[in-house]
């Protein structure tokens, strides 16, 4: 059986469907909550990334790119690098790199505490789920335009 | 216990990951040799670790099997077998002979020298405030490392996108 719409069988789409949130879902607790429980930016930002890929797998990459484009994917990974630097900055303020520039505020257990730590975990998370993204979708689209070719 | 019973599993589809003629049950058994490893890190009590080694053997699992699925890569068998099996013995007794010298050095399994960890260990939540002792040292007694590691992983990305970009392409 051949279908015209791109992507794989209506089972998959329908199970994607159910799913896609909720691994989504799933990669936004895991950053932030990784500086309570085990996880943190760089699990968490794979997690998002593969929920990307995931529906690119099940729809097509002409539903995924519209939903994440390559021009954002790269710019939201360049703007995770900037903000995880900006951070290291801005410790200058309290005496040297990387210092926990507000750390008396919230207690332990708490999900606003730890200082500069949960700001890094989506810092990184923005960079490396963006950024294994444009690889992914490079990838496609290098592989389609040397097929037509 | 447990550990042995997965390296030996781990070497098990190593094996088979090399010696299967398909090519798509050679990425598959590669993704067992990294859920073997995720079980270990999780026997040896580094949950953070196992999450990202779990989570990344199944993005790069996806990528070989989108990237590969189609080509098949041809192998030389022929030809000088002899230099190349001879080489390989060769470095493969290097290495033993170094890692043997190197390996004596190290303390052994499961009694660490807790001189530098024991200060992040103890004064890791009253310092930092995280509860997870992990991302207290990776991210703040440590976090010049992780700016090396994700200054790395930006400019690897940026290389992939330069290599393979649409414009400017010869052809």
């Amino acid at each position: 059986m051949k279908n015209k719409e791109p992507g794989m069988t209506l089972i998959v789409k329908t199970i994607t469907r159910l799913t896609v949130g909720l691994i989504l879902l799933y990669g936004i607790y895991i950053v932030l909550h990784g500086h309570l429980s085990p996880g943190g930016g760089f699990a968490g930002g794979v997690i998002i990334a593969l929920s990307f890929i995931h529906l690119m797998l099940a729809f097509g990459k002409d539903l995924a790119l519209r939903k994440l484009g390559q021009l954002a994917a790269s710019i939201l990974e360049s703007l995770g690098a900037l903000m995880f630097l900006s951070i290291a900055l801005l410790g200058f303020t309290g005496g040297y790199f990387f210092f926990n520039f507000f750390l008396q505020k919230g207690r332990p257990f708490e999900l606003f505490s730890a200082g500069i730590i949960p700001l890094c975990n989506i810092a990184i998370c923005l960079e490396v789920g963006a950024g294994l993204f444009a690889i992914f979708t490079v990838l496609i689209l290098f592989k389609k335009s040397e097929n037509k070719e | 216990m447990e550990l042995h019973i997965l390296l030996l599993f781990m070497i098990f589809a190593a094996v088979v990951a090399v010696e299967v003629k398909d090519l798509l049950s050679s990425v598959i058994a590669v993704g067992a040799v990294g859920l073997g490893l995720s079980l270990a890190f999780l026997i040896l009590k580094a949950p953070d670790l196992a999450i990202t080694q779990l989570v990344v053997e199944i993005l790069c699992l996806i990528i070989l099997i989108r990237a590969t699925i189609k080509k098949d890569l041809p192998l030389i068998r022929d030809g000088r077998w002899f230099f190349n099996t001879a080489s390989t013995l060769l470095f493969i007794a290097c290495f033993l002979a170094f890692a043997y010298f190197a390996l004596k050095e190290l303390p052994n399994f499961g009694q660490p020298i807790m001189r530098v960890a024991k200060e992040y260990i103890e004064g890791g939540l009253k310092k930092t405030g995280a509860t997870n002792i992990v991302a207290s040292i990776i991210l703040d007694f440590r976090g010049y490392d992780t700016l090396g590691e994700a200054t790395i992983l930006f400019t690897a990305v940026m290389g992939v996108l330069a290599v393979m970009r649409k414009v400017g392409r010869i052809r």
